[in-house]
């Protein structure tokens, strides 16, 4: 089966004045439709520099990323907003979610981005956060919200757009175990129910024990997988 | 409060843009009306000075000579005019009941067709009392401002007052004209004037009436010709001025057209700053809004869809200032319309139309929306992985 994300020879170094300091050093990744991956590493081991290019949030210095079979390493930034937009979904360790919307606002633009009309934002909006049990918090701001209810705002938001993969970037560092656990077992559903390819990058080995398959980064390579 | 501080150099430019256009407009149709009243077939031929002088003792522009009764007697001759008549006018001391004012004496021919073609023009009506008649000799009409508006004391028919050290007395009171010059004017008899004042046959101004279905430009330029022969004079060194209605409102228009000129120029340097500190605020929210901008991208915004948020909201930002602008600025053009009406000059009324409204507020959210393109484009032009690391 093709990979769905595929990373070749993939280096990214980043120059800080005459030094250049490597974060990737020629990685190479295959990850299938419908797999739960997990992408563990500590802190400086490259594991954020990896998820930057599964996620194609950067390009690499060398070396090419795959998406769907098709080579993004070169794309201009709005092609690849594109993309995103469509194929993937991020969830972020500090939620990331627009404080000056709604709930319901947040998981909504997503879909303005892709033209989607008004009605069917809403119905849809509506229904992602029913699905993440929070229809009865749509109209509230973010800071109105506990940690654990704005990251499964941010999950709802992950799927505005139905994308494929969903990449979720310390999903439970700011929230407390129950809750990350609960969060866990949203990410773990997507996967077994939804069929949505799910990639987590954590520096936790008991985060990544729900995922199908570790992938091991130490000082930018891929040492276990 | 940044918000408003960040407006504040547009609208004061906006309701300066505003005030003027809508004062000026109103002004423009006010003079209009006032030209519509003289009538587009006269001509008025004056001296250079213009045909008024100054305090007694004080010299006249001694390079214009006077134009004088042969003067008109040579316009009449011309085949373009149907009848031409003249006013003496001279500003002189006027003494009631021990206050003494510096006003203008006017005089016109006693023969009634002169009389009725000069009234006409000018809108003059008797109020109160009665006209001058061609046997009258120490008698005077007044303006109607100076009733109660000029002296310490009403003034009335019957009353006396001296003019130039003579003593005259009132048997008529004219209807507002609507202009304080006017207003404040006393009309006496011509020949009473000629030898209070030893004008001799001077004359300040010729009123000419162009012939039915004749070019009044064309007349004026004939009229011109023959005076100038008459007078013997050289050409462009003339003595006197021949005007028609419309060359008269050209003039009257360059010199609204100037001060126009000269105001926008002033509120663009306002706008321009205006301008200016949108900018300064859009720098300093997209700079704020980094990881909100790393964020958007990350789900999906493209450049396009970044820069198109932030040039809405500078946009905005412009709109409400011009906002504001059209009412500071329609607050201050009714209050220019006040103040005349109470001074007593030509009234007008400040002209506001939806295109100006709707053509201002177009162009303040267009100067705001401009003024947010180089901040608007930095935010487009972000790599989301370096926006999201923004702290």
């Amino acid at each position: 089966m093709k990979p769905v994300i595929e990373l070749k020879d993939v280096w990214k170094i980043y120059k800080m004045g005459d030094v250049e300091v490597p974060a990737l050093k020629g990685v190479n990744l295959k990850i299938k439709k419908k797999e739960f991956v997990a992408v563990i590493g500590s802190s400086g081991s490259g594991k954020s520099t990896a998820m930057n290019m599964i996620g194609s949030l950067d390009i690499p210095t060398k070396g090419s990323v795959y998406l769907d079979g098709n080579d993004i390493s070169h794309m201009d930034e709005s092609d690849l907003a594109q993309i995103r937009g469509k194929k993937i979904g991020f969830i972020f360790q500090q939620f990331n979610l627009l404080p000056n919307l709604t709930a319901l606002e947040n998981v909504m633009v997503p879909m303005i981005f892709q033209h989607m009309p008004k009605e069917e934002r809403i119905k849809r909006a509506t229904k992602l956060l029913d699905l993440v049990d929070l229809e009865d918090r749509m109209s509230h701001r973010p800071p109105e919200l506990s940690g654990g209810q704005q990251q499964r705002v941010a999950i709802a938001r992950a799927l505005a757009n139905d994308p494929e993969i969903i990449l979720a970037d310390e999903p439970t560092g700011n929230l407390d175990s129950k809750t990350g656990q609960i969060i866990m077992k949203v990410l773990s559903d997507l996967n077994k129910k939804e069929g949505k390819t799910v990639i987590v990058i954590t520096h936790d080995p008991n985060i990544a024990k729900i995922a199908h398959r570790k992938v091991r980064l130490l000082d930018g390579k891929i040492i276990g997988r | 409060m940044r918000s408003f501080l960040t407006v504040i150099g547009i609208f004061i430019g906006i309701a300066s843009v505003v005030a003027l256009l809508s004062i000026s407009q109103g002004m423009q149709d006010a003079i209009e009306e006032q030209f519509e009243q003289f009538g587009t077939d006269k001509l008025i031929i004056m001296t250079r000075s213009g045909g008024f002088n100054g305090p007694p003792g004080l010299d006249t522009d001694t390079a214009a000579r006077p134009l004088t009764e042969d003067d008109i007697n040579e316009i009449k001759k011309n085949k373009g005019i149907s009848r031409a008549t003249h006013m003496l006018t001279k500003n002189s001391v006027v003494r009631f009941k021990k206050e003494t004012k510096f006003l203008q004496i006017w005089a016109l021919p006693p023969d009634k067709d002169s009389r009725r073609m000069v009234t006409d023009m000018q809108g003059f009506e008797i109020a109160e009392g009665r006209d001058l008649d061609e046997d009258d000799k120490y008698k005077v009409v007044i303006g109607s401002m100076l009733v109660d508006q000029m002296f310490d004391k009403d003034v009335g028919v019957g009353d006396r007052l001296e003019i130039n050290g003579k003593t005259f007395q009132i048997v008529g009171i004219l209807e507002p004209i609507g202009n304080s010059q006017d207003d404040t004017s006393l009309e006496i008899p011509i020949d009473i004037m000629k030898e209070v004042f030893d004008t001799g046959d001077e004359v300040a101004m010729i009123f000419a009436q162009v012939k039915d279905g004749l070019d009044p430009s064309k007349v004026a330029e004939d009229v011109e010709d023959d005076l100038r022969d008459f007078k013997d004079e050289e050409e462009d060194e003339e003595s006197f001025t021949v005007l028609t209605n419309e060359q008269l409102q050209d003039q009257v228009g360059s010199i609204l057209g100037l001060i126009q000129a000269v105001i926008v120029g002033i509120a663009a340097i306002s706008l321009l700053v205006g301008g200016i500190g949108i900018m300064n605020t859009m720098y300093t929210t997209v700079l704020e809004r980094t990881k909100e901008v790393g964020i958007m991208k990350a789900i999906g915004a493209r450049n396009e869809d970044v820069l198109y948020i932030f040039l809405v909201e500078s946009g905005l930002i412009g709109l409400v200032g011009g906002l504001i602008g059209i009412i500071l600025g329609l607050m201050m053009s009714f209050g220019v319309e006040l103040a005349i009406a109470q001074s007593g000059f030509i009234p007008m009324k400040a002209s506001v139309t939806i295109e100006l409204v709707l053509g201002v507020l177009l162009f303040s959210f267009a100067l705001g929306a401009i003024s947010g393109v180089l901040p608007a484009k930095q935010a487009a032009d972000m790599k989301p992985v370096d926006a999201l690391r923004y702290e």
